[in-house]
């Protein structure tokens, strides 16, 4: 591969902003630590969450966070992998951003632990039968890689190894992001996650939103500090999102028809595509998820704007996805008597769960954000990450 | 010579100091040898037994929840502030047949399956299957990630969602942890004789006058539970997974 013709720079803080967002944003690290700290304290019992529906808001949070990270690589990938010269001056902030919002989903998926004291016992104790501890390897080697990969892009003497490093990194986060599908995917016991299907679902939704966060990011990072986006890059991001939206609702459908197709999963489908989460659904993934940024990406002339809009329906839509197969894969009774009704249960073996986020899981899963971000913004104002030169 | 004489004490009070010694040593080891001796009791816990439960729910009683009264009281399971949080190691649920109309009553625990998906997924191995079918959690390796309870087809297993007072030593339980029903494990490890073990479920059940639940070695031809199970027809709730369940269900 041809030595990098860009030049870089680190961010400099010129306006004040930078400051402001650096406090804003390790404020909101330090709420996201005290929610996690008070359940810790008190118990979950302080959460929305409980013997029935018993991953919730943080898991939305970290799992969307993950996923994006994996997404968010695609630009490095599109340059290093594909070759295409459009994609290489933000390849190295690609890479950055993708480690830092997997650093933020993970430290929320450990904070919301029972006993997030024990995480040495996850790093040392391992099952390799549960793909949880896949993932864990997984994770930590994203990371490794990534570190790995960068290197070998900010190291002159070294850009000639990035193909090689991108190449793998690639691989890896195809794997991780099938490994992050494959949590939900296989389990047994529940209808709505008993299936493959989930694995290539979050792979298209790790495009979405990783390519969504990316987009903000850039115009956000040339209208802070200067310069414009090119029309090229304007184009280009409305036609992937817009594309990538369409792959998303391709497996969310198809996970949903294949589910009606099934007698005994009716009461789960009722559930997930009516009431509360079939608003979720059609609502958030169907009309804004997908629709408008169809719309937005795929037809009309491409402007800045339209990126802004269909970025933040992508990311909107993606969440309410999350949200409504995380949540709404549980609130559904388990079926255990087929030809029977339940008529009466001590615990919970007919109507929906209820579930209601408490402000401690909001206030953990923004915590995670903000660490993605406050990272994000460190590691661009002491390496030289951004590119120069590009409005010509 | 001249320190003859004066030997011959010093001798004596050497093997009065080794005699005592002797008996120090015997008095200080008598623990340790009687727990030498126990070991031939306390034998390693084998595939030969597999324990499990037989619930007849034609004697199972509509409305009566002695067993799962009988297993809070033997762990020390009390209700939480929310009915959703309070730990389940039983639950009883009444059944209607859509077709014939027909009702039944039966408590759901821990099945403990042969298979167990809660087992396959703990990230640490904390959710575990003793050679003797029992599956347990370890409370020193459990990080509450709750997979297991996402991955439990029977809805089987709590999650402490608060903090606890005081626990019973034979029950260890902790907030952000995982559990499920033992089995009454501790009453098979502590008994001299297993086959006169019950678990606290079968016995309130018996207590009540049902006599539903039958608990006992499955591969021992000569138990009640294993005649039982052979002369009438069972199931195992979810069978289409193949879990190979320790809890069966009869007259259902």
């Amino acid at each position: 591969m041809p030595l990098d013709p860009f030049s870089y720079r680190t961010l400099a803080p010129k306006a004040a902003s930078y400051w402001w967002l650096l406090v804003v944003l390790a404020l909101a690290v330090i709420v996201g630590l005290g929610c996690a700290w008070h359940v810790e304290h008190a118990g979950h019992e302080v959460t929305g969450m409980s013997n029935r529906v018993v991953w919730g808001l943080p898991h939305v949070f970290a799992i969307g966070l993950i996923v994006a990270a994996s997404g968010a690589l695609n630009v490095a990938s599109m340059a290093s992998v594909f070759g295409v010269a459009r994609y290489k001056p933000w390849a190295r902030v690609s890479i950055v951003l993708a480690m830092a919002l997997l650093i933020g989903g993970l430290l929320i998926l450990v904070l919301d632990l029972g006993r997030p004291d024990r995480l040495v016992i996850a790093l040392t104790h391992w099952n390799f039968r549960s793909i949880f501890t896949w993932n864990i390897f997984l994770y930590n080697g994203f990371l490794v890689i990534c570190l790995v990969y960068l290197w070998m892009m900010l190291e002159r003497r070294f850009n000639r190894y990035t193909r090689v490093a991108g190449s793998i990194a690639f691989a890896w986060r195809l794997i991780l992001t099938t490994g992050t599908g494959s949590i939900f995917g296989w389990l047994v016991g529940r209808n709505a996650l008993d299936t493959a299907l989930l694995a290539p679902l979050f792979i298209a939704l790790s495009l979405v939103l990783g390519s969504a966060v990316f987009a903000l990011l850039v115009v956000l990072l040339r209208r802070w500090w200067g310069g414009t986006v090119t029309d090229d890059w304007t184009v280009a991001l409305s036609r992937l999102l817009g594309w990538f939206a369409l792959a998303l609702a391709y497996f969310s459908i198809v996970h949903h028809l294949t589910n009606l197709y099934v007698a005994e999963h009716g009461d789960t489908q009722t559930a997930m595509l009516g009431g509360f989460y079939g608003a979720l659904y059609w609502l958030g993934h169907i009309v804004i998820g997908t629709l408008v940024v169809v719309w937005l990406g795929l037809f009309g002339v491409p402007t800045v704007r339209r990126v802004v809009y269909a970025s933040v329906a992508a990311i909107i839509g993606s969440v309410l996805l999350l949200y409504s197969i995380v949540v709404g894969s549980q609130v559904v009774p388990q079926r255990l008597f087929p030809g029977k009704t339940v008529i009466a249960s001590t615990f919970g073996d007919s109507g929906l769960a209820q579930y209601v986020p408490s402000v401690w899981e909001f206030g953990l899963g923004i915590g995670g954000v903000a660490l993605a971000l406050l990272l994000l913004l460190l590691a661009m104002r002491v390496l030289p990450l951004q590119p120069e030169g590009l409005e010509s | 010579m001249a320190t003859e004489p004066a030997s011959q004490p010093s001798s004596q009070a050497r093997r009065r100091f080794l005699t005592k010694l002797g008996l120090g040593a015997l008095v200080v080891s008598a623990p340790t040898l009687s727990l030498v001796s126990l070991q031939a009791a306390d034998q390693p816990v084998t595939a030969a037994r597999r324990w499990g439960l037989l619930i007849d729910t034609a004697k199972c009683a509509s409305g009566c929840d002695d067993c799962v009264r009988g297993c809070n009281a033997e762990h020390g399971i009390a209700a939480s502030n929310r009915e959703d949080t309070t730990a389940q190691w039983i639950r009883k649920i009444d059944l209607q047949d859509n077709l014939t109309g027909r009702e039944s009553s039966l408590p759901v625990m821990c099945q403990h399956c042969s298979s167990a998906p809660c087992v396959d997924v703990c990230p640490t191995g904390a959710s575990f299957r003793r050679a003797d079918g029992i599956v347990l959690v370890n409370k020193h390796t459990c990080i509450g990630c709750r997979y297991c309870m996402m991955a439990c087809p029977y809805k089987a297993r709590s999650f402490i969602h608060e903090n606890l007072t005081d626990q019973l030593p034979r029950a260890p339980r902790g907030k952000g942890t995982v559990e499920s029903c033992t089995l009454c494990v501790h009453r098979i490890d502590a008994a001299e004789d297993t086959s006169e073990v019950n678990t606290a479920c079968a016995q309130a059940c018996t207590d009540a006058g049902h006599d539903a639940i039958v608990f006992g070695d499955l591969n021992d031809p000569d138990s009640q539970i294993a005649q039982a199970l052979a002369s009438s027809d069972s199931l195992q709730i979810r069978s289409d997974l193949q879990l190979g369940t320790g809890v069966r269900y009869s007259q259902f």
